[in-house]
């Protein structure tokens, strides 16, 4: 049999998203190829996290197009996913809301619990298996989201301001499991407020502004010279020196 | 009080409303639940409509119902040659309409709120929206057990539907409403009023059970 073909690269082509008369998304072309990992970059409104639910297929778009490589088959296992600022975790315990996004994906019955269990593992989570998953903390509630995308596998996964509401220790441990995802060839696009994130998570930054992509942009010289004057004024903005 | 509960005619009368009633509202809950949480999901044309009918027909009244019935399943009804007419069996298709339709429309509530909050997230899993209605009713489960109560309550309690459909004959299809509205009349006020109590009490039990039950679920799952 042969290996399915790859997802990406995804090619947007002068999306648009549009609520009445508002353009949130106007205009956006890219290609997102597997490898760097993307960060989007851009103040409150620019339409950053509309871009993420564009690509993931949350939404459609009101002009242009948002193409993969290989599509996913309608109805089969997805093999992108996203984790949101504010996880939906089922009324099941940590390990039964793994195994009911593997259910969805198509795994059979008897390897649930053992993948479920090596994802819980993954995000260091195993002691609280058992645990109700609405009762755990942010952190470890965001955790759970995590390792129910580790079980999956995904080649792209989407990130909206997961770190948002947590503190930094939580903040530490959830870039951890990004990092390792990435490092397990995960491709991640990640929408971020925090500056410090991206530079940690980001090798290139997408700088969007009032639904427009301004720049496309090494992390590091993003940070040191943005090519645009919106990103010059927005970094001088968040930088509190 | 005593000595109506421990009247076997008595025992007998209460175990009838029991089986009526939870059948009905098991009837209910097979048909109820599944179409709340599927016009919840789903966009469809009509739906407003829909809603806006279910909702009105939490209001259905139960003399109306068991009219509909009795037609139904008289002898020249269209299935009258079933010959169920007072039987319980008529009486627990008549309390099952009448609660349906109450259980559809207050669990439509209860899963389309949860499915704003669960859209994108069950979506983004790849869930799909046939999927969707039990994967929330399952989640809702606790929610939901208030809304089968209030079928239950609603069905235990009616006296019009299983008048007409049930004809309350002695030691056949007399249950605790009808006989309390027929000892009223006869002036029996003891035993019409031992009943009465009999009917709050199950009531008043099921629905601190369900509580207690929902409380420690809220505990354990938040």
């Amino acid at each position: 049999m042969r290996a399915p073909l790859s997802l990406l690269p995804l090619s947007l082509d002068g999306v648009v998203f549009a609520v009445g008369a508002r353009r949130i998304v106007d205009g956006i072309s890219l290609r997102l190829e597997a490898g760097p990992r993307t960060v989007i970059l851009g103040p409150n409104g620019a339409g950053k996290s509309v871009l993420l639910r564009l690509c993931h297929g949350l939404l459609t778009p009101t002009a242009g197009t948002v193409a993969w490589n290989a599509p996913e088959i309608p109805g089969g296992p997805r093999r992108q996913a996203m984790v949101f600022q504010r996880p939906v975790l089922l009324r099941r315990s940590a390990l039964g809301n793994v195994r009911y996004a593997l259910k969805l994906a198509g795994v059979p019955y008897r390897q649930r619990e053992e993948r479920a269990l090596e994802a819980l593992r993954k995000v260091g989570l195993e002691g609280l298996a058992g645990h109700s998953a609405r009762v755990l903390s942010g952190g470890e509630q965001q955790r759970l989201a995590l390792a129910r995308v580790w079980a999956l596998h995904p080649e792209v996964l989407f990130l909206d301001e997961p770190t948002a509401s947590l503190d930094p220790g939580a903040t530490h441990e959830i870039e951890n499991v990004i990092a390792a995802l990435h490092a397990a060839g995960t491709k991640i696009v990640m929408v971020t407020h925090n500056l410090g994130q991206a530079r940690r998570l980001g090798d290139e930054i997408l700088f969007l502004h009032q639904g427009r992509l301004l720049e496309r942009t090494p992390v590091e010289l993003f940070f040191k010279h943005p090519s645009s004057s919106e990103a010059a004024r927005f970094l001088e903005g968040e930088l509190p020196w | 009080m005593l000595v109506t509960a421990g009247d076997p005619k008595v025992f007998d009368i209460v175990l009838l409303s029991l089986r009526v009633s939870v059948s009905a509202v098991l009837i209910g809950c097979a048909i109820g639940l599944p179409l709340g949480a599927a016009i919840a999901v789903n966009e469809f044309r009509g739906r407003r409509t829909l809603i806006v009918i279910l909702n009105g027909l939490m209001g259905l009244p139960s003399v109306v119902v068991g009219l509909a019935v009795y037609l139904l399943l008289s002898r020249a009804g269209p299935l009258g040659e079933l010959g169920i007419l007072f039987t319980p069996a008529a009486m627990v298709i008549a309390q099952a309409i009448l609660i349906t339709p109450t259980l559809a429309a207050l669990s439509r509530q209860v899963v389309g709120d949860a499915w704003q909050e669960y859209r994108e997230q069950l979506r983004s899993l790849g869930e799909t929206k046939l999927g969707a209605a039990p994967t929330l009713l399952w989640d809702l489960r606790f929610s939901l057990l208030t809304i089968v109560l209030a079928g239950f309550g609603r069905a235990a309690s009616e006296v019009g539907a299983v008048m007409i459909v049930g004809g309350n004959i002695d030691g056949v299809t007399r249950v605790m409403t009808t006989a309390i509205a027929l000892e009223t009349s006869k002036g029996d006020l003891p035993l019409a009023l031992g009943l009465g109590f009999i009917l709050l009490a199950i009531v008043l039990a099921l629905n601190a059970g369900a509580y207690v039950v929902k409380e420690a679920a809220q505990r354990r799952y938040a």
